[in-house]
This record gives C-alpha cells, structure tokens and sequence, in this order.
C-alpha cells in the first residue's frame, strides 16, 4: 500500500576538498528510493554547501519502504570529466513505518565512503506518510516493531508471547572475491552494502508476516545473521520471539495476560510426535541438497550432563583413541562425559557412565567405538529417523530406568561400526536424491536415536497424564488464563523457542539446563535465491535436536535461545543453543511434565530459588546427575550445578557476586578439502565441546561458584584449527549446594617428590577456592546448610570424576582408589589433558581490585550503579608464526591472548574502578591459516562502593521477594509485570489462589507494595506523556508544518552546535535512566575497504578508524531518529581481511541495537519540558 | 607469534592526559612505554609491559586520527567521529597548541617559512624536544598565523574565537604572530636572557597600544601592523635632543628632582644625554621596519647596557624615568606657546600610553628571576609610577645586579618614549 516518503537535503559540512586546484568542492546531492532518483542543485565551492531543497517526494509500496533503504550520494559536479562520488548515506526508514517509533529522521549523518571512510556530513530530514490499508494479501508488514532487547523492552508490557519466528532469505554475494575482481572496488563494496541492506530489509519484512500471522505486534530479542558463504551466496537470516506488546501508559493492566505466553507443552508434543527426530543426528542431507550436507554432524550438549546426541561417545577421548583404529577415530567418545553421560544414547551403551561416581571409563567401551556418531548419516532423512525411535524405543527405555543403578552393562551398544561407510550416495548425488531413504549407516543412526526418542516418549505420556490432571487446583481466573494459554499454545508454531533471555516475573518456572546442537554441513551453490529450502532444512534439523533435548530434560520450551555459523571455505557449523526451561508454571503447572511428582506442584513458591528446581523427576533423570534438596525451600530437588544460556532471573537469590568464567580452546587439524575436511571437524567437534565443558565446570568450582548464566559457545573453525571459545557468568546460587572442591591426583604415588608436586597444586588450587571466595564476597555458613538440610548427606560430597585417565588397566584400580575421597573433581595432572586443563586454571589471572566481570546483563551483588558507562569494541588479531605447534602450545597461546586482552581492558578502564564490566561479548575467528582474531564488545559502568547500602540491599536480597525491589532500577519492566499481573491476581483470585497455595502468601503480600510502587511509577510515565504531548501540539501550531514531529527533538541538529552526546550500551538498560521511548531497531552493516593500508596506519590504524566510524554512524543515526541512546547494542559480524602485499585491507562490520529516548531519573521534569519546545526553525538549519 | 592487529575503541573517546602529554612530546610508542612505566603507571595493577604497550599505541593512534581534527579545532566540537566530552575537547585543543618556551624562543620572530622548519632540527637538538614535537609546534604557529592573517578585528580575539584556545594561550599566539609578523629581532645574544614571557607582555602592550587596531578602535582595523601614522609622530620627538635648550632644560629639571634621592646621581647626571639621545633615537628611527625589528636589541644596547655600567639598581632606574618623563611633561607645558600644538597633546598622551605599556612589559621582563610576586607588585608599582610619580617603594626590587639590571631595562624603556 502506498506510503509517501519526502526527504528533503538540508547542508553539508566538512565535505573534503575535491577540487585540488580551488581547494574547493562544488557539491550536488542525489536522493535514490527504489528506482526514482532526485538530484539538487550544485552548491558551488564550498565544503559548507547548504542546499536548502525542495521536498523529494517519493510514492512506493509500503513493501518497498520497508524493504528499500533511501539512498543519498553527495557528489562533486565536475564539468568536463565523470562527476566524482564523495560518499553515501542509507537511512532504513523503517522506524518511521510505525507509529509509535520515531516521527522523522532528522539529523546529521556521516557522509561514507567505502574507500575512504567518513568524508563530512550532510543534513538531511525525512519523513513518511503512511496510508492506512488492511489489505490482507499484503505482503509488507508495516507497524511491526522489532527489538534487539532480549527482554521485553522497557516501557512495555507483554500481552501475549506468541513465539518463536525465524526467517531466511538468501542471495548471489555480489563480490565474494574482494581481490582481483573486475569491478572497481567503490562499486562492489556499495552493491554489496546495498544488496544486504536489502536482504535485511525483505527478512524483516517477511517475519513481520509471520508475526502478524501469529497475532502479535512486536518482535523482541531479534538476532539477524550474515553467513557470507562465498561462492555459494549470501544468507541473511534472523530469528526472534514474537510478542504482542502493549506500551505501559496507564496503571491498571490486565492482569492475565502477561504470562500466557507460552505454549503448553502438552500440545506441543502431541503435535508433533513426528518432529522428533532424535537429537542424535547429524546431518542429514536434506533431500534438496543431496551430497553436500552429508556430512554433518551435530550434538548437543546440556548441563548439567553433556548430551552429545550425534556421538555415542562412551567414553573419554583418550581411550577411545587409543582404541580405535581408523574407523573409531571418530568416535568422539569423548563427548559423553562419563558422569554425565549422555541421556539417551549413553545409558545403554555404556553402563559405567550410569553410576555418577565411576570414574573411569572402562575400556571396555572403546571396543564399542562410539564412533558412528558422526558417521555421515548424511543420508538420513528425517523420515527415516522419526520412524526409528519407535522401534528402540523399548530397549532405550529399559536402559535408562536400569541404568542409574545398575551398572550392569547394556552393551546393547548400537556400536555399529558403520562408521567407515561412506556416506551414502557419497558421490555427487546431487540434489536429486530425495529424502533419501535408508542408507548404511542408517541403522546406527536408529540407534542413536533411539535414546532421544525415548525421552520424547516420556514426555509425551507424562504430559498426557498431565494434562488430565490439570485444571484441578487452581481456581478460577487461572482458568480463564489457561484457556488463553492453549489458545496461544494453538497458534504456537513448531518450535517452543525464545530468543528472550529474562523474562517477567513468574514466567520461568524451571531451568534444567543448557541444550545445543551443531551440525557441520558443506555449502553448495545456492542455485535458486528464491527457494532457500537448503538452508531451512539445515536449520529445522538442528531446531528439532534442540527441541528433542529439551524434551529429554523434561522441559517444554527452550528460552535463550541463539543461532549461529562459523564458515570456512566450503565447510560450515551451524549451531544453535539455548536452555531448556519449563514455563508458565503457574498456569500450567498440572498439564506439565511430570506427574509422577507431585512435590513440583509448589514451584510458585520460593521465586528466588524456583527456577533452580529440576524439571525432570528425580527417578527418571534422562542423565545420572546429582539431585539434593534445595538449599532455599528444602523442598524440592535441585542439581548440584547449572549452566543456562539465560540472564540470572532478577529474582534468583545469589550469594556473592558473580565472575566471567571462560573456557579456552584450540584444536589443530589437517587441511583438506571438500567432505574430508568436514569429517575432521565433525571429529574433532565432540572432544572440543566435550573440553570445553570440563573446563568450564573446573573454572567454575576453582571460583567456589555452581551456576553458569549467560553461556555462548563458540566454535569457530579455519583452515588448520578449530578454536572453541565458551563464556558465562558464574555465580553462587544460594539455592545450589555448594561446590566441592577440585582434587589432584597423581598416578605414581610412590615417588616422594611427585606427591610434594602434587600436593603443591592441591595447595595452590585451594587456596584459590578460598581466595575466589574471598574475592566475590560468597560467604556460606555450611554447618547451617548441614543442619537444615535434608536427608541427603552432604550434597558436597559427590564424587565427579572429571578425567578419567586410561593409560591402562593398572592404572584403573589407581585411579579408582584415588577416587575413593568423594571430594568433588579429580583431576589427573599425569594426563596431559589435564596438565592442560590444570594450566588454564591456574593462569586465569584474577580480575584485578575494583573490577567485576560478567557476560550477563546484571552482576549480582552490585545495585548501586552510577550513570558512568563507557561501551567499547577491541579486536585483536594474533598471528602464530610456529608452524609446528601443538594442542597445547596452542591452547597456551590462546588462553594468553584472552587473558591478556582481558588485562588490557581492566588497565584501559581502571580510571572507572569500580567498575564491573557487562555483557563481555567474545567473538572469535580464525580468519585464516595461522590468524586467530578475537572481537569483545561490552560495557563498563562504574558503581558506587558504598558498602552500607550494599549491604543493606544484599540483605534484602536475601529475604523473599526482595529482589525485586532492588531490580527495580535496573530492570523495571520485570517488576513492572510482575506489579501489574500480581496485584491484580490478588484481589480477584483471593479466594482460589491462596487457598491453594501455601507459599502463595507471602508474595502475595509483597505485590500490592510493588504494586503500589509501580503505579508511582506510572503515574510519572503518565505524566511525562502529557508534556510530551503538550510540546507536540505546540509544534503543530508553529508556522512549519512539519514541526509536529519533533516534540522529542533537542536541539541538537544545528550546524553550529555541538553533537548530542548519544550513550551506547550492549544492555537492555541504562543504569539511573529511564527509558520513556523505543525508537526503532538500528540494524547496520558497512563495508570499508583501503588500498593505502600503510598509509592509513597498517591494519590497526585501518580498523580503529573503521570501528570508530561505525559507532560514530550509528550515534548519527540515533540521533536522527531524536534518541539519545542505543541500547542491546551488539556486533555481530566483524569480517577482516588483508593483503598486505598488496597493502590492501577489507573489513565487513555488522552492528545492531535499539534506539532509545531516555531520561535521567534526576531531572525527571527537567529534560523533556525543554525537549518539547519545537524548533521552528530546525528545518532550515543555517 | 605476535599481535597482528589490537585496537581499542570506545564509544566516548578515552585518552589520558600523561600519554597524551608523551605524544605532544614526540615520543615513539617505545619510549612513551618506557617512560610510563618509570612513571609508576603500573604499580597496583596487575598488568605487563604489553599492555601497557598496547594501551599506549592504541592511543597514539587515537591521537594521530584526531590530530586532523585538532588542526581545526572548531570542526573537533561538531564532528561525529570521536565521541568526546567537551571538557576533553577543550584539554586537548589547549594541550595541542600549548607550546615549549623554550622552543618558541628560537622561533620568536623568524620567519614561519619552510625554511625555518628545515632548521628545526637544529632547534631540536639545542633545545632538547623531539623534532617531532618541534614540527608539531611550528606548524601549529604557522597555522595560526595563516587563520588570523586576514581576518579583521582584535588579534586574541580572533584567535581566541577561531581556534578555541584559553585566554592565555589565545594572548601567547597573538605575541607570536605578531612577532613572526614583524620578525623582531629576538635571537642575538643580548637578549638571549629574555623569556618568551617577557616578550610576550612586550608583545601584549605594544599590540595594545602601537597598532592600527589600538589606535581607533575600529572593528575593520587589524591589529597585527604598528600604527605607521604614530610612527611618524615619533619623529617629532627629536626636539628633545636636537633642540640644546630642551635637552639642558630637561636635564636640569630632572637632576633638580632626583638630588639626594639616589646613590648614583653623579652617574645620572653624567649620562643624562647620552641616554636621552639613545631612546629618543630609537623612537624616532621606528618608521624604518629593519629599525623596527632591532627595536629589542637597541633598546638593550643604547639604554640598559649604559645604565647597567654605571651600576644602577632597579629603583634608581625607576626614579630616573619617572622623572625623565615627569620632566618632559613640564617640559612641554613650558613649549606650549611655541610649536607644539594640539598635536603635541596628543602625541603626548600616546606616548604615555606606550611607554605605559613598555613600561609593564620591561618590568615584566625584570621580574622574571625575582619570582612571581615580586614581579607582580612591581609592574603595579610602575604602571602607578608611570601616571603619578608615586615613588617605588625600594623593599620591592632586591638590589642584586643581574637583576637590577634588568629592572633598569623596564624602567629604561618606560623612559623612553616619555623623552618627547
């Protein structure tokens, strides 16, 4: 439907000289929209030209609007020869397509230039007037607001979360080749800019379709990717959650609403007993795609165990090696952690894993190469492996009830040794095989499966019962919110995914753990852009893996949940992530999972400590994992560690504060080419995460720490190595028992020397414990935890064995003698492995005095934040210049490239101490052989230490519900939410809800004071509202018509004045502001390019000046839109390529965020009143 | 192995003023390293040398990619680049153009040409700054120089509105200009114990009261050129020497006025013409430009070396010149029927102010090894001493030679244009 866009060129200002003989320029302005170009006038020597136009108007479809960026191109007007580019300008006009974004675009921008950066400025106004039309075959999707934010923004409330919504659209790269190409480099790097301008655009479009489809206004945590294949083409894809939104104006709200949100799992699983593929596979080729994804390979893993579902990993790595011969080596063994063995596939297969303390994995199991994991089960298709499950089904279950207890083998193991088979249809089949039915390897795969699909069973007959029992207890209005549930659970789409990662109080009842899968696929030409069926099934593979593990953790949703690639050549990994969880408790409750325990009925109790309860029933673990009672409530069962890919829920009770814990990978591998290439990676992925897990878990209790929040995994994979990366904030949750401690072991005790060896690491990895302690303030009275606790011995006294070592059979009684002292991990410093992984514990350096460090977006413990941030971008690229390196070298050079840029960080921004610093985003890229480039992105706020008020705040933390109060400042929509549904709650339900709920009182009591505070609070929204309002209208009433708009603006667009100080921030919040208004998403990709790359400062000279260009296009751009913020700020992409011999360099940036209006919670009736009078004469910039 | 590539940026600009100073200076990132860790920079933190290494050239670069802002500094406040608080902004435009005294006195008055700039390395190495620094320094004047050249108007003004500079600094480059403008003699050797301060107030009170911009206060006018018309009128001041009867008048009424209130009357008396004719010379030899620029040495060697011989102090000198000019006033209400006309009253009065400004500007000079307060009661007590001859009060000024010396400069230089 048609919309009219009018833009208007204002002046420029410090254009560059373009005319060397005048020092002059005489510069003209081109406005592009679709295919209508508009020219000015040419403003004649000056580098201050003002060109005043006219309006340009353009008519377009609304679906070109929101596809189409507008196109501005200042150029220098020459007589007789070409006219010269001097830069461009793109605005996204998307945020003005709706109506409660920004108005008008209005502002300074930078003038860019692909080669040679930001050449002056230009001012420019646009605007839109958009007809309304309900068209309902339209195609476009205006009004649909998106948001990076992965929470539900702040000055909203949601009504309904519809779900999951992903989209992909896939394209020719224009130049994938940057060197030796035909075109000049100008022209390739603009259409590529231009194309993916484009793209993103269409896919926004296009989820706005579906997002409209589901009913919802709103896409809120969307996460847009780049894969810049190369040969094979361009692939921009995005997901999200869908939500209906509704901006917070007044106080009352209904309540009911905000929890529905999800889709009861119940139906979800009834749906859908199809889609359950087994988690356990790999790759299949998706029938379009014949040869190329057969080799693919994927697993998954959650904690607390590891869940490698492609694998069958039995065993640790090195026996399994050992054991192998050609055809084991894939078995990736390792990937089942013994303790924590897989759910699934490991119960039966391996018996040892089942008892949690074994320590060793036997060799037996290498016998059983587990090895098929991997096997190309390319040619699987999901037909074949839905069908499988049925069949083992038996079997699996059969083991997994037996296992826990009885080691006894079940060496039913699926070992089938198919490993070696080629993958079927090796050849080229080319796409024209279909769903390829059975191959070889087919019937390991159903064995594989079997296990998943035994836990989908599982559910599916608990949820049954479930359901039936449901409705029961709770009275009411809940079921009325029932109702609303499986309606939305209705329209709920195939994946019970959220990209969110916190959520409104009361949302998220249990977190069981992380669930992951990768997948390694080799790209192939994309041949037709408009059918990118390939890459779907690629990614409906992995989503139904995530699902099927969720499903086995006994959870119905996934939440946190990411997408992402790492490429090389022709060999991609997809992986995808995020934590299973069950939702909606509250509602649900009885419809949920597990019938079988009662006890979980209570979740609505303890909010600090209900989300840590298992979901799954304590007799039927899909994984041996340790359960004690929980430390908060003493009622319920919790694990004894957590990791999620999650935000720490506002509510959680935390003892201490948190740190970034971080596990540090490389691998080599051969070169090679095509399907071989892929095989090793395939290979070498279980052991990698499988690593990467251990190390984790060791960082985590070196810390004295037993909860993971905020967990990304990355791996990313270059010619010769694989390089694994894993961050997440460790905290103590008070709900968890306390983690032991890590134990060293010796192989040859008898030598006297060695143990002193051995005994001074003992000292010194205690010592650390207890300094760690020390250092984030966890403090645990552990004699009153024994006192109260239950039943359960000491909960600490677990024995975990975290590397077993298996030189040989001797060496087996040794280890399990060792392992006799059930003190928490055992490590074997013998092992090289271990030597490994004792060596990264003891470098990590500990953060320096004054700094905190986390990857989430609230540290707990610390409240009291000053306005001082400070968001940065540092990228390093590290060149190994020893070809002959090993793991460990490797690994070493890794770990001290990570500690050091750490280091470098806290001495950058000691001037803040104290200071924590948010959101460490760590990206890393092995851009080519021997390179290996890390990119972090965060923020560093500083707070006050005033001890006092910590204090005090922490003891309010600790007493019930408390929290919340303190969040309020930092997380006002939770609180918000939780405010409005509760109060409401409480009336009405009064009867049926207390009734029934035991604990339900005391929160019930705390929510009529929250709420009472968020009308405050409210009523201030209200009010600013009204100035607001007030200001526009006085604009509209100004002689320029088009002042109406700008009631928000400041003053900021005059030439003469300086720049608006715009903050950027990678959280969802500013600390001491409030945010009053979203303005739209700031999604951005630049490319910039030099053949001067000396001269320009050699590589770092090049990218600091691209980095600070992109930030300062990025302010420009929020600024324009009136805001004074971006917040959810984040880099997604940051591509660097070089040639220095030809002294050439290339770089692809990708940034997004959100902008934002926000206010100093001081001067509440300061800002805005002088922000509402209109400048008349903003329009005509001097 | 080796880091190929380590950037930092931050959404606002970080800079710290040590490393910023070390980089005006023209250190190498090495050096600047080095120093820093002299510095102590590190002590408390757990850092290494590396990172300290790459925090330093992470900055260095940040400067070097503002540094082309800097050259306009009025671009700094409205680009969007670098994100930089304004109190910041105003640091480090104030830092850039902050300059070495001591490199500035080999530069004070030449010609800023490309040939100067190829002797900086010469500059360098006698003063001791990095030639980078030098570099950075001369063009920074030549760069000023270049703005204010053809603008009208208040000199400091200008340069205060155009370039964003501290009022002090914005006073210093107008000295500088107007000292390349003129291209004052100022490197010979006895003027070598003269600051760029002292020359900078000289440069002060005479653009103040010399140039066209001084005279009528007219916007249009400029300040960079002496008032060519006032140079002139000088001229007339020849009376007071050619004339015998003048000049015996005039001695004699400044001898009456100065018996027994000063050790070294003898000497006085004996070199009353001798020290008359060498200022009244100068004065009227000022139309000539090559005079002009010699006006600093002249007045050393036809005046304060004289005075210095004959071992007077501060206050004697400063007794001398009030009188001398005291004296010539009357001198001149006796002349009033005579020639002098009008014009002779308003000649006069400029003279005063000139050699108010002189005055000020010399004793200035004298004050600089005698410390701050000190320097700053006597230019009080002169610039008094000068309109009434209130006299100085001799507690004030330390008897020493070397600096007597210098006080007798000022007070010399006061005299002198009184000597009409």
């Amino acid at each position: 439907m048609p919309g009219k866009l009018k833009a208007k060129i204002v002046a420029g200002r410090h254009l560059p000289v373009m005319d060397r003989a005048s020092d002059l320029t005489d510069a003209f302005v081109e406005v592009k929209f679709g295919n209508t170009t508009f020219k000015t006038d040419v403003f004649p020597k000056s580098l201050n030209p003002q060109w005043n136009s006219e309006w340009f108007k353009f008519e377009v479809d609304d679906e070109d609007l929101q596809d189409e960026p507008l196109q501005i191109t200042v150029l220098d007007h020459d007589t007789y020869s070409a006219n010269d580019a001097i830069g461009k300008v793109y605005i996204d006009i998307d945020p003005l397509l709706s109506s409660e974004a920004a108005t008008v675009i209005s502002g300074w921008f930078p003038i860019y230039d692909t080669i040679h950066g930001i050449r002056g400025e230009i001012n420019v106004l646009v605007k839109v007037d958009l007809f309304n039309d309900l068209n309902r075959f339209r195609q476009s999707s205006c009004g649909v607001r998106f948001f990076c934010t992965t929470s539900i923004p702040l000055c909203y409330r949601a009504v309904v979360v519809h779900g999951f919504v992903e989209e992909l659209v896939v394209n020719e790269d224009p130049e994938y080749q940057w060197i030796d190409r035909i075109r000049t480099p100008r022209a390739s790097n603009e259409a590529r800019q231009r194309l993916i301008s484009l793209m993103s655009g269409e896919l926004q479009r296009k989820i706005g379709l579906k997002v409209l489809e589901m009913g919802g206004n709103a896409v809120v945590g969307y996460l847009q990717c780049f894969d810049l294949e190369g040969e094979s083409g361009l692939v921009v894809r995005a997901i999200g959650t869908a939500c209906t939104l509704e901006k917070l104006s007044g106080g009352g709200a209904t309540n009911n609403a905000q929890h529905t949100a999800n889709s009861s799992p119940s139906k979800d699983m009834k749906e859908s007993p199809k889609a359950c593929m087994s988690g356990c596979r790999s790759s299949h080729s998706s029938p379009v795609h014949g040869a190329a994804s057969r080799l693919a390979q994927s697993f998954s893993v959650s904690y607390p165990t590891l869940l490698f579902s492609g694998t069958q990993g039995s065993n640790r790595p090195r026996p399994s090696l050992r054991a192998r011969g050609a055809s084991a080596a894939q078995s990736l063994a390792s990937a089942a952690r013994q303790c924590r063995p897989v759910f699934g596939d490991e119960c039966p297969s391996n018996p040892l894993s089942s008892g949690p303390s074994t320590p060793l994995r036997a060799p037996p199991f290498t016998s059983f190469s587990p090895s098929k994991s991997y096997s190309r089960q390319s040619s699987s298709s999901d037909t074949d492996i839905s069908l499988t499950p049925k069949t083992v089904l038996f079997p699996a279950r059969l083991c997994l009830y037996l296992s826990p207890s009885s080691p006894a083998l079940s060496s039913v193991a699926p070992p089938i040794s198919c490993q070696t088979s080629r993958p079927p249809g090796s050849g080229m089949a080319p796409r024209s095989t279909t769903p390829p039915p059975s191959h070889v390897a087919q019937s390991e795969v159903s064995m594989l499966r079997k296990s998943v699909s035994f836990s989908e069973d599982m559910l599916l007959a608990a949820s049954g019962m479930g359901s039936g029992g449901s409705a029961g207890k709770e009275a009411g209005p809940l079921k009325i919110l029932l109702r609303q549930q499986t309606q939305t659970a209705l329209e709920q789409r195939e994946f019970p995914f959220f990209t969110l990662t916190s959520f409104p109080q009361g949302f998220l009842l249990h977190v069981a753990g992380v669930v992951s899968a990768r997948s390694v696929k080799l790209l192939d030409r994309i041949h037709n852009p408009d059918e990118p069926e390939t890459r779907d099934a690629w990614w409906e593979e992995l989503r139904q893996e995530i699902k099927s593990h969720a499903r086995a953790l006994g959870c119905h949703a996934v939440v946190g949940y990411s997408e992402s690639t790492s490429i090389c050549e022709e060999v991609c990994i997809l992986s995808a992530s995020g934590t299973a969880a069950v939702l909606n408790c509250r509602f649900l409750q009885d419809g949920c999972l597990d019938v079988l325990s009662e006890h979980r009925c209570d979740d609505s109790a303890p909010p600090g400590c209900g989300f840590c309860h298992v979901p799954y029933d304590e007799l039927n673990m899909p994984f041996p994992a340790q359960l004690s009672p929980c430390c908060c409530c003493h009622r319920t069962k919790v694990p004894d560690v957590l990791f999620t890919t999650i935000d720490l829920p506002t509510d959680a009770q935390v003892t201490g504060k948190g740190c970034l814990i971080q596990a540090r990978l490389c691998r080599l591998k051969k070169k090679s080419q095509g399907e071989g290439n892929a095989t090793c990676i395939s290979n070498l992925l279980p052991f990698l995460e499988y690593e990467l897990h251990t190390q984790l878990l060791n960082k985590l209790k070196l810390c004295g720490m037993n909860a993971l929040f905020g967990l990304c995994i990355q791996i990313s994979v270059g010619e010769n190595m694989l390089v694994g990366l894993a961050s997440a904030t460790g905290v103590y949750l008070s709900a968890l028992p306390s983690p032991g401690g890590i134990q060293i072991a010796g192989k040859t005790p008898n030598d006297l020397t060695y143990d002193q060896h051995v005994s001074s690491i003992q000292r010194k990895i205690n010592d650390t414990i207890v300094k760690n302690r020390e250092l984030y303030e966890i403090h645990i009275t552990e004699v009153a935890e024994d006192v109260i606790g239950s039943p359960i011995p000491e909960p600490r006294q677990r024995s975990r064995l975290f590397r077993s070592h298996s030189e040989s059979s001797d060496e087996l009684s040794e280890l399990d003698l060792s392992h006799g002292k059930k003190d928490a991990f055992v490590l074997e410093i013998d092992d090289t492995d271990a030597v490994e992984d004792l060596h990264s514990l003891l470098t990590d350096a500990p953060t320096p005095p004054g700094f905190y460090s986390c990857n989430t977006e609230i540290m707990p413990g610390i409240y009291n934040w000053t306005s001082a941030i400070q968001m940065f971008t540092s990228v390093r690229v590290f060149r190994l210049n020893n070809a002959n390196l090993t793991n460990l070298g490797l690994n070493k050079i890794f770990n001290e490239l990570c500690e050091n840029l750490l280091k470098s960080l806290y001495f950058k921004l000691r001037s803040m101490v104290p200071c924590c610093l948010c959101r460490l985003n760590f990206t890393v890229a092995v851009p080519e052989d021997e390179l290996i480039q890390v990119a972090v992105t965060a923020v560093a706020m500083s707070f006050h230490k005033d001890q006092t008020q910590e204090a005090n705040k922490a003891a309010q933390a600790h007493s019930q519900m408390k929290a919340i109060a303190e969040t309020e400042e930092q997380l006002q929509f939770p609180l918000e939410l939780n405010a409005e549904s509760a109060s409401p709650l409480s009336p009405k339900g009064s009867g049926p809800q207390d009734g029934s709920n035991s604990h339900g009182r005391a929160p019930s009591v705390d929510y009529s004071s929250f709420a009472d505070r968020c009308s405050s609070w409210i009523e201030q929204l209200r009010l600013r509202a009204h100035t607001i309002r007030r200001g526009s209208i006085k604009t509209s009433s100004s002689p320029l018509p088009e002042g109406r708009s700008r009631s928000l603006r400041s003053t900021r667009s005059f030439p003469g004045s300086s720049v608006s100080v715009v903050k950027m921030t990678p959280l969802s919040f500013i600390p001491g502001a409030k945010i009053v208004k979203y303005l739209g998403i700031i999604n951005m990709f630049f490319i910039r390019e030099t053949t001067s790359l000396r001269e320009e400062g050699g590589v770092s000279g090049f990218l600091h000046a691209f980095i600070a260009e992109v930030f300062a296009m990025v302010r420009a751009h929020v600024a324009a839109l009136g805001g004074n913020a971006v917040v959810s700020y984040s880099m997604k992409e940051c591509v660097f390529m070089e040639n220095p011999n030809k002294n050439q360099a290339q770089c692809l940036i990708n940034v997004s965020g959100d902008a934002v209006i926000f206010t100093r919670e001081s001067d509440q009736e300061g800002h805005l009143p002088q922000t509402s009078h209109p400048q008349p004469t903003e329009d005509t910039p001097p | 192995m080796s880091v190929e590539l380590d950037v930092f940026v931050g959404n606002t600009t970080i800079m710290d003023q040590e490393v910023y100073q070390l980089w005006l200076s023209g250190y190498t990132v090495g050096d600047a390293v080095k120093v820093r860790m002299d510095g102590g920079v590190l002590d408390g933190c757990d850092a290494s040398a590396e990172v300290l290494r790459s925090d330093t050239m992470d900055q260095f670069r940040t400067f070097q990619m503002c540094e082309r802002l800097l050259h306009n500094p009025a671009k700094l406040a409205n680009q969007l680049l670098f994100q930089i608080p304004p109190d910041r902004q105003a640091m480090l435009i104030d830092r850039y153009y902050a300059f070495d005294d001591a490199f500035v006195r080999e530069v004070l008055g030449k010609k800023l040409s490309k040939g100067t700039k190829k002797d900086l390395d010469d500059v360098s190495s006698k003063t001791g700054i990095l030639l980078k620094s030098c570099r950075r320094q001369f063009d920074n004047f030549k760069r000023v120089f270049k703005v204010v050249e053809e603008l009208k108007g208040p000199l400091v003004e200008n340069i205060r509105q155009h370039l964003l500079l501290s009022d002090r600094l914005a006073r210093d480059y107008a000295a500088i200009v107007f000292f390349a403008n003129h291209r004052f003699e100022t490197g010979k050797k006895k003027l070598q114990y003269l600051t760029f301060q002292d020359f900078a107030f000289c440069a002060g009170e005479l653009i103040s009261h010399w140039t066209v911009g001084a005279m009528d206060n007219q916007l249009e006018d400029m300040d960079v050129d002496l008032d060519k018309e006032f140079l002139q009128d000088l001229k007339e001041l020849k009376v007071l020497i050619t004339d015998k009867d003048l000049l015996d008048q005039h001695k004699s009424l400044v001898c009456t006025a100065l018996r027994s209130k000063t050790k070294v009357f003898a000497e006085m008396e004996a070199s009353f013409k001798n020290l008359s004719r060498g200022l009244i010379n100068i004065a009227a030899k000022l139309t000539n430009t090559k005079d002009v620029r010699d006006l600093f040495i002249d007045l050393v060697e036809k005046f304060i070396e004289p005075c210095r011989s004959d071992r007077w102090v501060t206050i004697d000198v400063n007794l001398y010149l009030t009188h001398y000019i005291n004296s010539a006033h009357i001198l001149d209400t006796f002349k009033h029927q005579a020639v002098w006309n009008s014009l002779w009253d308003e000649l006069f009065k400029m003279l005063t102010d000139i050699q108010h400004v002189t005055v000020c500007f010399l004793v200035k000079m004298g004050m600089v090894a005698s410390g701050a307060s000190a320097a700053a009661e006597g230019t009080r007590a002169t610039a008094a001493s000068s309109e009434e001859p209130v006299p100085v009060h001799p507690t004030q000024f330390t008897t020493s030679i070397s600096f007597s010396f210098r006080d007798m400069l000022n007070v010399g230089c006061r005299a002198w244009p009184h000597s009409g």
